[in-house]
Formats: C-alpha cells, sequence, structure tokens
C-alpha cells in the first residue's frame, strides 16, 4: 500500500501526454497574454523569405534584430538574452508588421521600410555608418569610401566595412548597397549571393545570365 | 555565417529591485548579487524547460479548475522577476517556489469563497479525469487514485506541499525546505505527516 501511493503521488495527476498537453497549450496562452500586455523585453518570430526562415527581434523600441538562417535560434536567442535582456518570448502577433513588410519587399512592390528600428545593438561608430547606409535609395549604392566620407572618417573604408558587416538588422537597413569603388561586390554578412540576389532584386544590377 | 559580429555588451542597468519583488523571495538569501548579462536563459527557454513540472505541480495541488490561473500568474511572476535572478539560481526550484506561492493564494482565495461543497464535488472530478487519463489496470486502482489524489487535496497546505514537492516534483528536502521557507527537519516532519495521514485516508477507505 504505502508503495502504491507513492507511485500513484510520482506519476502525478493526469497522464504524461494529456499534462504535456495541457502544458503546451496553457503556456501558448500565457505568451498572447504576455505579448497583448506587453511583458516582455522582446518579442520574436520566425519569418518566411527566398533565403529561408529568418528570425526577426523587436523590442519596445522597434525591429532591433533580423538574422539569416545560418544562426540557428539558439544563438540567436542566447545573444539577445546576453546582450540586451532575458525577458524573450515568442509572440508571433507582435511581429505581423515586420513580416507584412518583408513579404512586401521580397514580391517587389516595396521599395522603402517603415519599421521603427531599435538602434541598441550598434556601436556609436557603426551608427554613423549604418545610418548613411540606411539613407541609400532603393535601386542606389554607394562606395565602401563614400559611405565612410559620409560617416566623418573619409581614410577608414576597411572600418566602415567591418561596421557594415556588424549589421544587426540587414535587409532592412540595406548594407547591400554599399560596393566596391571598382564595381566589386565587396562583402556580405549573409554571403554574396545573397547581396547579388537582392541587388538584382532592386534592379541595381542586372542579373547574371 | 551571422550578419552580426560580437560587440561590447551595453552596460547593464536592468537589475535593481522593483515593488514586485516581495512575491519571490526564493532568490533573497545572500547578497543580493548583481546578475551578469547572459546567466539567465532566454524566457522562452525558461518556459518551455519547466511549463510540463509547473503544470503537473499545479494540477496535483490545486486541480483542473485553478490550475490555469495558477500556472499563468506563476509565469507572469517569474517573467517580472527574471532579470534579478542570482547567478548560479536553480531555475526549476526557483519556479516551483513561485508555483507553490500561487497554489497556496488559490487554497486561500478557495477556502474564503467558503463553497465546500462545489469544491469537494470539482476536485473529486478532477481525480475522476486523471485516473480515467492514467488508466490504471483496474476500476479498484482508479478508485484508489481517486481516493489518493482526493486526499491529497484535503491536506493541511504545509503537508500538501512538502508531499507534491517531493513526490510529483521530485525536490530534494534541502530544496523543499528552501521552497517552503522552513528547515529541512520541519520540511520532513511535514512530508512524514502528510504521508502519514495519506497513508490512513486510503486504507481507511
Amino acid at each position: 500500500m504505502t508503495d502504491a501511493i507513492e507511485r500513484t503521488l510520482i506519476v502525478g495527476p493526469g497522464s504524461p501526454n494529456g499534462t504535456r498537453a495541457d502544458a503546451a497549450a496553457a503556456a501558448r496562452r500565457l505568451g498572447e497574454r504576455i505579448a497583448a500586455e506587453g511583458l516582455a523585453d522582446i518579442d520574436y518570430a520566425p519569418v518566411d523569405s527566398p533565403f529561408g526562415t529568418l528570425y526577426a527581434a523587436t523590442t519596445r523600441r522597434g525591429l532591433v534584430r533580423l538574422a539569416f538562417p545560418e544562426e540557428s535560434l539558439d544563438e540567436f536567442l542566447q545573444r539577445l538574452a546576453h546582450r540586451l535582456s532575458p525577458r524573450i518570448l515568442a509572440a508571433p502577433a507582435a511581429l505581423d508588421p515586420v513580416k507584412r513588410e518583408l513579404e512586401e519587399y521580397f514580391a517587389g512592390s516595396r521599395r522603402r521600410f517603415d519599421l521603427p528600428l531599435d538602434w541598441s545593438l550598434i556601436t556609436p561608430f557603426a551608427k554613423r555608418v549604418l545610418r548613411k547606409t540606411a539613407a541609400i535609395p532603393y535601386g542606389g549604392h554607394l562606395s565602401y569610401a563614400e559611405v565612410a566620407t559620409e560617416a566623418g572618417s573619409p581614410r577608414g573604408a576597411r572600418a566602415a566595412g567591418n561596421a557594415l558587416g556588424s549589421n544587426p538588422i540587414p535587409i532592412v537597413i540595406p548594407c547591400h548597397r554599399v560596393l566596391h569603388s571598382g564595381g566589386g561586390l565587396g562583402g556580405y554578412g549573409g554571403g554574396l549571393e545573397r547581396k547579388r540576389y537582392l541587388l538584382e532584386l532592386e534592379g541595381a544590377l542586372t542579373p547574371r545570365m | 555565417m551571422s550578419a552580426s559580429a560580437p560587440a561590447s555588451a551595453p552596460s547593464d542597468s536592468r537589475t535593481r529591485p522593483s515593488p514586485g519583488g516581495a512575491r519571490t523571495k526564493a532568490i533573497r538569501s545572500g547578497p543580493q548579487t548583481k546578475l551578469a548579462p547572459g546567466t539567465a536563459p532566454p524566457f522562452q527557454r525558461f518556459l518551455d524547460a519547466y511549463r510540463e513540472d509547473v503544470w503537473r505541480f499545479l494540477l496535483a495541488s490545486v486541480g483542473s479548475a485553478d490550475a490555469e490561473d495558477c500556472f499563468q500568474e506563476t509565469f507572469v511572476s517569474a517573467l517580472r522577476a527574471y532579470p534579478r535572478l542570482r547567478p548560479g539560481s536553480n531555475l526549476r526550484a526557483w519556479v516551483l517556489t513561485i508555483a507553490h506561492r500561487k497554489a497556496l493564494d488559490a487554497h486561500r482565495a478557495r477556502s474564503r469563497r467558503a463553497l465546500p461543497v462545489a469544491d469537494i464535488a470539482e476536485l473529486a472530478g478532477d481525480a475522476e479525469n486523471g485516473s480515467a487519463r492514467t488508466s490504471p489496470s483496474t476500476p479498484a486502482a482508479a478508485a484508489r487514485d481517486e481516493d489518493l489524489w482526493h486526499a491529497v487535496h484535503g491536506l493541511p497546505e504545509r503537508q500538501r506541499c512538502a508531499v507534491l514537492l517531493r513526490f510529483v516534483s521530485d525536490l530534494p528536502h534541502r530544496e523543499i525546505a528552501a521552497t517552503m521557507e522552513c528547515s529541512e527537519e520541519a520540511a520532513r516532519r511535514s512530508l512524514h505527516e502528510g504521508l502519514k495521514a495519506l497513508r490512513q485516508e486510503v486504507t481507511a477507505v
């Protein structure tokens, strides 16, 4: 009898499958409530794109991060927890405006993002560079040296390249619009194939045959 | 390859206590250490890791009618207190401590509502659902499970808590004592008395 009582207590009320499903459902409702009440510091969700699944994160200020598929969800979350706040929750509905604008952009029907941005992952120098970059219009481009000059360090083309490489919100802050002055593509954090794809999408580059 | 390169972390100024902090005393022992950024896992991962443990504990403690509310309150409180967690905290024991407090609140609110008849019917219903889903091998076993969960709900709160934390949540005595804010000796005593009461109750039926 003694053992039976302890065994029943250890098994707990309900079946393991029922508990798993009920706990998952309760956690989902909790997530919706937290998103609705704005209790988390960072909301995130997956976003479909021609490159695969991107992960996007927003704070109360705006879009703070957009990650290419090579970055695992764990890395993405750990970095945000480490650098901004561990109060991060999946909140698909909160990211709807981001998903919509990206979808329109990739469909060719959006030429400018209207999303509010959170610049807090960007260092002061990178901010100067990326602000200039954000002002390059759709279909246009600047050279690394030009961006560096506009950011106030005319001889800092390499530093500007590093700042562009550290862009936490690629595509939306269009670092793909910065090229070598000789016409070469230069580098891209997401890989050169993607840089070429984005430039072709915007009509800045003629598609390769 | 990522679009972001490692950069210097922003200075952390999020660890100051807030007015709601009194509810999360489990992390108060020792000096309030400033949480190094990155110590706590992303909250979503924490929720994923412990939601079943919390749900099981609450289902056993307050029954299905109040489990949902207690679950929500537990994790909302945890989210509020999260940036103030001390490095090296046992996250599972911490969240079960919060769940334990929410369960106590629910039990007290229930006795204030003073609806013992409805209460008993509801708890019996839970036990019935529970045993139906675990499908014990015989009707006799099902009835025994039902009696047992009924008896658990009827235990004095400290005994109920000690029994649930020990068996349902599998916490060691030291963690049970921390959760219940008593000595390890007192926790063992509550557990012993709770088990004794359950044996008497269930064998007597």
